[in-house]
């Protein structure tokens, strides 16, 4: 383990352990936080008895289908948009501001669409994750070396071939990037639209476990939720980093 | 071709984009009704109406001041932990993936926590946008310092500058393109959660009115409102974006 | 034609510059010194450097060639102050140089080291505007800088616009406002191509004339020390040191022109003969 991993594990176990001091010894609230210890037992309580694990599996498959469908669009746009410059350069603002709009106000819209059930929020997901997927794809093979272009081109390749057999491998790791964003706004899309308007998922478990001021539940699902983000994100991670250092020469 | 009429171009391109945009729009509507969908010349008119009224005015100078407040903490905050991260090699080792790990948490879980913490107020607001923009300011931030050219540093040496004098005059100005990526990207995400925070946490304010339209399925107002959301965050954005551009034009190839 | 004048070197009390038996003022004294780098995660310590004696007498041009990764750049470094000796003393003007550049000496690196966020007025302004200057005399003495390196027409550039040669002229005028007895340029034409080269050669000397300074070039090219010095210093495959130091004898009064003399390839020769088997050594990694 690194110096500097293992600085981080002690910070945060450090952060952790000042959290459970002050809530156990009333500095803070016991009603607005409660310790950590109390949190973890509360997710084992709530993974063992698998009263929410449909809800957990249903946020999940939503996650996972949003992010499938905005990789390939987001990709496809993306290499629609590299290769006509001019419609990229006209698109730049958009793209540009694109997040600050919450896309889940299209929420209303797209029951309206699809009906009451989980399709809504796939579209508010993939909406909102798409974009970054598109970006990543432009980036990536715009930082493609313009010598490898000319390689390509000495060689004889097609455009099918130079895309496929020079591009995305030298885009690949802004190409992972793209991959590891979009899931992760497709986390948040989910959790984020099933707040405020779902029956089902663990994002709508959460809010009905603040509004029913069951905090200790809240705050169990709440390090569940934290936990499957931070592993997924950490793993990707891991994966993005290698693919960069290769290409450090 | 001169960079007027490149400019002038490219805003033409843009504006094409938006009128088949506005008529791909127009499409939709008129196939899925004004129950669902306003069209976009309808959409205009009822903007017109809404930002006349007195109580919409209120509303969207809540939004504003609870955003500026949120806007200047986020960048604030941002760039103090982004140059100092950037600039000592362990503290960016150990603190970076903490950042872009909390960057993947959906904030929105987070609001229970700060409305716990706050109440129902306008710190809990401010403090919802701020987490959403602090962290991309700070990471983008830290690379720019990160990268700047080892170069001048020795050149710094060489002609025996203070510690303060290298940070003012080389580290900032070096660092300073990719900074403003990281504003620019901040700004977006800070209206965003500003946003989010008084969808739940207000009795005011334009997010307040968006879910109120939500909730009462007023199509007009909600499409409307979106509208200007979308007008306000591109125009903002474009204008962030072009100073972006033309500081990361100064920079040399391989610079 | 403006001048840059020298500054009042002699006058400082506390120097004591010392005078060689010939008559030669010393202006930089190295003795004994060696630069050791030390272990990483990746490799052992790796001796750099030395034991290397040398003495730059005042107002000489002195080049150092060497075969590659023989230490040049950080015997450079080690003169100027950008690093401290592992062992042995470095001094300047008779008081030591310890890991700070010492005032009066200025350094151009070989990577193009302007700022691009300024005009060119402004690069070369740069290092006199950290210091108590007024603007009259800031404005005069940069407006000489760029005079003397042909860059009076492109004050209100900027870096980007200015090809790879000019950038580097920006360097040298910035180095020259600061007004240095002690010139140090590490390879600073080696990004260039040859014809600019030859060019900026011709310039270098023209400006060693007009100021007075020493100068010590690091250069990998034999006919480049042997055109613009008045001693070469061939050095040793690492961990480098002085094998043979060459006088040339050529007039002060001198450019490009020389190249065609006799003695000129007798120098250059000599020097080969001497870096040939150290390069040798270099390049199949034996030292």
């Amino acid at each position: 383990m690194s110096t500097a991993g293992t600085i981080r594990i002690v910070v945060l176990l450090t952060a952790v352990a000042g959290l459970e001091a002050a809530c156990r010894s009333g500095l803070i609230a016991p009603f607005s936080i409660v310790p950590p210890s109390a949190m973890l037992v509360s997710a084992f309580r709530i993974l063992a008895s698998g009263e929410y694990t449909a809800d957990i599996l249903a946020t999940l498959g939503t996650v996972a289908l949003a992010a499938v469908l905005s990789i390939a669009v987001g990709f496809a746009f993306g290499v629609i948009l590299y290769l006509f410059p001019r419609l990229k350069r006209a698109a730049d603002p958009f793209l540009a501001s694109y997040y600050a709009v919450p896309s889940f106000i299209f929420y209303p819209l797209f029951i309206v669409m699809f009906g009451l059930n989980r399709w809504p929020l796939v579209a508010v997901a993939f909406i909102f994750s798409c974009v970054a997927m598109t970006i990543a794809t432009i980036d990536g093979f715009l930082n493609v070396r313009p010598i490898l272009r000319k390689v390509a081109q000495s060689m004889h390749l097609s455009r099918s071939q130079m895309i496929r057999l020079i591009l995305l491998p030298a885009a690949l790791p802004y190409l992972f990037t793209g991959i590891k964003l979009a899931i992760a706004y497709a986390f948040i899309g989910v959790i984020a639209g099933e707040f405020i308007q779902a029956g089902s998922g663990l994002g709508y478990r959460i809010a009905f476990a603040y509004e029913s001021f069951q905090t200790g539940t809240m705050y169990g699902l709440l390090l569940i939720l934290l936990t499957c983000v931070v592993s997924v994100n950490t793993v990707l991670g891991v994966r993005e980093r290698r693919l960069y250092e290769r290409l450090n020469r | 071709m001169t960079s007027i009429r490149h400019s002038f171009f490219a805003m033409l391109d843009t504006v094409i984009l938006v009128v088949c945009g506005a008529l791909m729009w127009w499409g939709f509507a008129a196939m899925a009704g004004p129950h669902v969908l306003t069209g976009p010349i309808d959409t205009f008119r009822n903007l017109g109406q809404i930002t006349g009224d007195p109580e919409f005015l209120a509303n969207a100078w809540e939004t504003l001041r609870a955003f500026l407040l949120a806007l200047v903490i986020a960048w604030a905050s941002g760039l103090l932990i982004g140059i100092i991260i950037g600039a000592h090699r362990l503290t960016g080792k150990v603190v970076e993936p903490i950042l872009t790990g909390f960057y993947a948490i959906p904030k929105i879980t987070l609001y229970p926590i700060i409305l716990l913490l706050f109440g129902l107020s306008l710190s809990a607001r401010v403090a919802f946008g701020a987490i959403h923009g602090i962290v991309p300011v700070a990471l983008f931030t830290m690379a720019a310092v990160r990268d700047v050219r080892p170069i001048y540093f020795r050149a710094a040496q060489s002609l025996r500058l203070t510690p303060a004098a290298l940070v003012w005059h080389i580290i900032v100005p070096a660092s300073l393109p990719g900074i403003v990526s990281g504003l620019r990207i901040g700004f977006s995400l800070t209206l965003l959660g500003t946003l989010i925070g008084e969808m739940f946490a207000s009795q005011r304010g334009l997010g307040h009115m968006l879910i109120i339209a939500m909730e009462t399925d007023n199509v007009r107002l909600l499409i409307a409102l979106a509208l200007l959301l979308v007008m306000v965050a591109t125009i903002a954005g474009a204008v962030l974006l072009a100073i972006d551009r033309k500081l990361h034009r100064r920079s040399v190839k391989g610079q | 034609m403006p001048q840059l004048e020298r500054s009042e070197s002699s006058s400082h009390p506390e120097s004591v510059i010392p005078i060689e038996p010939n008559g030669h003022q010393i202006h930089v004294s190295a003795k004994g010194l060696v630069r050791i780098f030390p272990a990483t995660v990746n490799r052992v310590p790796l001796q750099a450097l030395g034991p290397l004696d040398l003495d730059l007498r005042s107002g000489e041009f002195f080049s150092v060639v060497g075969p590659s990764g023989c230490g040049k750049s950080t015997l450079l470094d080690l003169v100027a102050g950008l690093g401290k000796p592992t062992a042995g003393t470095v001094s300047f003007e008779g008081r030591p140089v310890m890991g700070a550049v010492p005032d009066g000496v200025g350094v151009v690196f070989q990577e193009d080291a302007t700022f691009p966020w300024l005009n060119v007025f402004d690069n070369a302004a740069f290092g006199i505007r950290r210091q108590k200057v007024s603007k009259e005399e800031i404005h005069e003495r940069v407006s000489d800088a760029l005079r003397l390196t042909g860059l009076s027409g492109f004050t209100n550039a900027y870096p980007a616009q200015l090809s790879g040669g000019m950038r580097q002229r920006v360097c040298i005028a910035r180095t020259l406002v600061m007004r240095p007895r002690l010139i140090l340029l590490d390879e600073p034409f080696g990004a260039l191509d040859q014809q600019t080269r030859l060019l900026m050669g011709d310039e270098l000397l023209r400006l060693w004339r007009e100021t007075g300074a020493t100068i010590l070039l690091i250069t990998h090219s034999l006919d480049e020390a042997t055109l613009l010095s008045d001693r070469v210093g061939v050095m040793s495959a690492r961990p480098g040191r002085f094998i043979d130091i060459i006088e040339t004898n050529w007039p002060r009064d001198r450019d490009s022109r020389i190249a065609s003399s006799a003695s000129f390839g007798e120098v250059n020769a000599r020097i080969w003969t001497q870096l040939r088997d150290e390069s040798l050594k270099s390049m199949q990694g034996t030292s």
